[in-house]
């Protein structure tokens, strides 16, 4: 133990692995997270807390869809659309999923030019990722439409338990919430790095603060969370 | 895996502009390749009408799978310290408890719905 307490904290980070890595993080002075930054911690545990937000939404409706009498409505048919003439079930959402799952990939290639310094690259791949989520969120303002003028609402809907127009509406709306967001979270930074801001050293127009490359992989955590919250909703809500 | 972290932490201690973690563009490829080809996977349960266990059990499966490809590589917890990995990721798992209180909750409401509605005896 006196290891711990005798060795400079970079010591201990090479030192210590596995649960006494843990331990040590935490217990040691000044920060727990030792090679993460403030930005990127504080990212991890706003992430936390919406995973809290969503775990709750998912949960209600499973508690509502549980406890109904009323046959709950399928969703593959209620989500079909008509093509070529005959229903393909799914397919919009199928659509999407591709759509936000490519657009994880740009992202996940942004960070990695951003780590390389690679100006244009970077910009360029994140207004990729903007234009993949400005799609989604396209997409999803047509299905709305869809199923409100198919009579679909938060208490009532043609098919079965009411409780899946609350349900539908709550969560994806609050998805589609996020992903709008996440746009202009993109736009932002990729104006930024565009600019050169992160190579300029340019103080920050609200902050008064210098600008690192790092804010790219922040915002690139921002939206794979939000492509992993989709994830849970396609598989519980759409396919269950 | 260890060099990465090991170089981060160079990087920090030289009080020097944090590069990050630099991972070979081709792991991230992979990865989408794996994305695609599960949501591909979890939309053919559907295509195909499997029903029962074997349609529950494969959408979770698929669920799991995407999320953690998600979280280990493209958000780099893969390579973060085991104190942030535990301090993220234990806490959604005890939401499963919460789950578990809820499904005796809805099978405790279904049953008395069934009673006063259903039976006719309300």
């Amino acid at each position: 133990m006196e290891g711990i307490t005798q060795a400079r904290p970079m010591e201990a980070i090479s030192r210590f692995q596995g649960w006494c890595g843990v331990v040590a993080d935490w217990s040691s002075d000044q920060r727990a997270f030792k090679n993460v930054s403030w930005g990127k911690a504080m990212m991890w545990i706003f992430l936390l807390s919406d995973t809290f937000v969503f775990g709750c939404f998912l949960l209600s409706y499973m508690t509502v869809r549980m406890s109904t009498i009323v046959p709950w409505p399928n969703p593959s048919e209620v989500f079909a659309l008509h093509i070529g003439g005959q229903d393909v079930p799914l397919i919009l959402i199928a659509i999407m999923t591709f759509i936000l799952i490519s657009s994880s990939g740009t992202m996940a290639m942004a960070v990695n030019f951003a780590y390389r310094r690679d100006r244009v690259r970077t910009a360029a791949m994140m207004l990729a990722t903007a234009a993949f989520g400005a799609a989604f969120v396209g997409m999803q303002a047509f299905e709305w439409t869809k199923l409100i003028q198919e009579g679909v609402r938060p208490w009532e809907n043609p098919w079965g338990a009411p409780q899946f127009g609350s349900s539908f509406f709550m969560i994806t709306g609050f998805h589609g919430t996020h992903v709008t967001i996440g746009v202009i979270f993109l736009l932002i930074i990729a104006r930024k790095v565009w600019r050169g801001d992160f190579d300029t050293e340019r103080r920050g127009f609200f902050t008064s603060r210098k600008g690192r490359y790092e804010i790219v992989e922040i915002t690139g955590l921002y939206w794979h969370f939000v492509d992993l919250v989709w994830v849970f909703i396609f598989a519980l809500f759409y396919l269950w | 895996m260890a060099q990465a972290a090991a170089s981060a932490d160079i990087g920090h201690a030289a009080g020097a502009p944090a590069e990050g973690q630099q991972h070979p563009i081709r792991l991230y490829l992979v990865v989408w390749g794996w994305l695609f080809v599960l949501s591909t996977l979890s939309y053919l349960v559907d295509y195909f009408h499997l029903h029962g266990y074997l349609r529950w059990s494969l959408i979770l499966l698929f669920m799991v799978l995407k999320a953690g490809l998600i979280v280990a590589v493209f958000m780099h917890m893969a390579w973060e310290r085991l104190a942030l990995s535990y301090a993220i990721l234990l806490p959604p798992l005890l939401v499963l408890v919460f789950v578990a209180i809820m499904v005796f909750e809805s099978d405790y409401t279904l049953l008395t719905r069934m009673h006063s509605f259903v039976a006719g005896s309300g």
